[in-house]
């Protein structure tokens, strides 16, 4: 489908909306493009938030995009502090915040995921924050002076980022989970005995297998987090990192298939044909594992602007990718590649006590996954290994003596 | 400000001031040149941001750190010149720098 003069709107100015607005011009599109976001900023990224920016290692400039003219100069008239209320599919107009109703050609959702809110008294407090935006990085970065305690609730990547970044910051951190071990969502065992390890080196404490009952406080501000049994961990200022549900209640409305995220084929398509959804809130084909799932992270995000940039301008699709992330923590770099579906071993190759290390998830002879721990080159190799999707001899891949240049050989 | 030269795959020059301070990749990302991927953002964790650096400038443009070095090892079309263009940072030793972009990022 090549639609020139299309006029393409986009709902969410975030890292996929932001991106797909900009590749839709480098693709060579000539058409209006809108792109429609709630918050007050221009497109940035989130991943310093809780890592470069909130130690004070990255300054707001290097955060966004692209830089304020960029928008102007590109013809992409940028709507900020508005949100899309509606989508009127049948009609192609969307309802706006402002009273305004605006029609479309194309219409990409790109409205993310939204930090899931805490069910439980004293949620409300001052200084109970999450962290998804700019403005809540903001607010927690004034909080962590030397000497505040810092609570975490939820022991995920970004929890624990802003655990290392506060200590960075000469404030004290606890981390409360749940589950009996942090990342339990999200990595395997031994990633989690590792970080939980290397954390509490740095200062940080954990109350694992930990219910969180609810929040104290003194004249409208936090002052703890009460755990079933009555325990009060004091705090400054509380973190709540629970998860990410998908903005996904306009698509619904509107009647777009959704399950747990917008529904979309390879070309981030929904069940409407002139309606795509790309980035958090997309629930997407796994090529590699013959199954779907809602991603988030900046790669997903990526790849389905260019899936959504590409199908408009009339580009041949780009080559599906393995979906990959990385995480900063303290002088630590993670960088981890596919999902361990239908795994039935987990391979660990060199040492986590010298703290270089890879986990490879494996299912029969193919790579399913790589946990990385400063070891780029198992993650590179073993990311490229997964996307092609070939065999591995289990033993030589354990062997550190054989370079992971020879085993993917 | 430091002038780069960024050349796409397929020949198209681009010259572009770059402020001081900016890693080489932000300077082609935040002006929206094709080419460079970046990913991550310039945290030097997906080798999307590979170009080739003139001969001529190996020594301004500074050492390979091993984290890059292991990275590049696995991305593709790699040479001799090959850096990851976010560990390069813009000073004024670099006016004039020329950089080339493979054929694809992915
Ligand atoms: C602190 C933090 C650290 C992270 N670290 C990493 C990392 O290390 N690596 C990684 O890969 N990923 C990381 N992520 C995840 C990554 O940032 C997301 O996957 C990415 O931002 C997804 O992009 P998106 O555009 O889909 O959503 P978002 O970037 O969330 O953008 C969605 C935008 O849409 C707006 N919006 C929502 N509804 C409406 C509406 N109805 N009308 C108008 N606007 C609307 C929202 O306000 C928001 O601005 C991190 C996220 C956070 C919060
Ligand atoms: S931008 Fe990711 S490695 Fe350079």
């Amino acid at each position: 489908m090549s639609e020139e003069n299309t006029s393409v709107v986009i709902v969410g100015a975030g890292h996929a909306g932001g991106t797909a607005a900009a590749l839709l011009r480098q693709y060579g599109h000539a058409g209006p493009i809108t792109l429609i976001g709630e918050e007050p900023i221009a497109p940035y990224q989130r991943p310093p938030l809780s890592k470069a920016w909130l130690k004070g290692e990255a300054d707001a400039d290097s955060l966004a995009l692209k830089p304020q003219e960029f928008y102007a100069e590109t013809g992409i008239d940028l709507v900020l502090g508005v949100r899309v209320e509606a989508i009127h599919a049948a009609e192609h107009t969307i309802s706006l915040s402002n009273g305004r109703t605006l029609p479309y050609g194309v219409l990409i959702i790109a409205t993310g995921a939204r930090a899931r809110a805490l069910p439980i008294p004293g949620a409300g407090l001052k200084g109970v924050l999450s962290l998804r935006s700019a403005a809540d990085a903001e607010e927690l970065k004034a909080a962590l002076t030397p000497g505040k305690r810092l609570a975490v609730i939820g022991g995920g990547y970004i929890g624990l980022e802003a655990a290392a970044s506060a200590r960075a910051l000469g404030a004290e951190a606890v981390v409360i989970e749940r589950e009996p071990r942090i990342l339990a969502r999200v990595a395997c065992e031994i990633l989690s005995t590792f970080f939980t390890d290397y954390h509490r080196a740095r200062g940080v404490a954990f109350e694992l297998d930990a219910i969180v009952e609810a929040l104290e406080g003194e004249s409208g501000r936090v002052t703890g987090v009460r755990l079933t049994g009555g325990r009060v961990l004091p705090c400054d200022v509380a973190l709540v990192g629970i998860g990410a549900p998908p903005n996904d209640e306009i698509a619904s409305a509107a009647g777009l298939n959704c399950q747990g995220g917008i529904v979309v084929d390879t070309h981030a398509r929904t069940s409407d044909p002139d309606i795509f959804a790309i980035g958090d809130v997309s629930h997407r084909p796994l090529a590699h594992y013959h199954r779907t799932f809602r991603l988030e992270s900046v790669a997903n995000a990526l790849e389905q602007a260019r899936q959504a940039a590409a199908a408009i301008t009339g580009r041949p699709p780009p080559p599906q990718e393995v979906t990959w992330n990385w995480s900063d923590q303290y002088d630590v770099k993670y960088q981890f590649a596919g999902i361990p579906f239908d795994v039935d071993e987990i391979l660990l190759r060199g040492d986590p006590a010298g703290g270089k290390f890879a986990v490879f998830h494996l299912a029969g002879d193919l790579i399913q996954a790589v946990e990385a721990v400063n070891a780029p080159a198992e993650f590179m190799a073993g990311r490229q290994l997964i996307a092609q999707r070939r065999p591995i001899s289990r033993s030589r891949l354990a062997d550190t003596a054989v370079s992971m240049k020879e085993v993917a050989a | 400000m430091p002038k780069i030269t960024y050349i796409e795959h397929n020949g198209s020059e681009h010259v572009i001031d770059v402020k001081n301070g900016l890693s080489v990749m932000e300077g082609a990302v935040k002006n929206n040149i094709p080419g460079i991927d970046a990913d991550c953002g310039g945290a030097c964790a997906c080798a999307t941001c590979h170009v080739y650096v003139d001969a001529a400038w190996a020594d301004k443009v500074g050492a390979k750190s091993a984290m890059e070095e292991s990275m590049l090892d696995f991305a593709e079309n790699v040479e001799a010149t090959s850096r990851l263009s976010c560990q390069i940072k813009v000073t004024e030793q670099l006016d004039g720098l020329i950089v080339r972009m493979p054929e694809s990022q992915h």
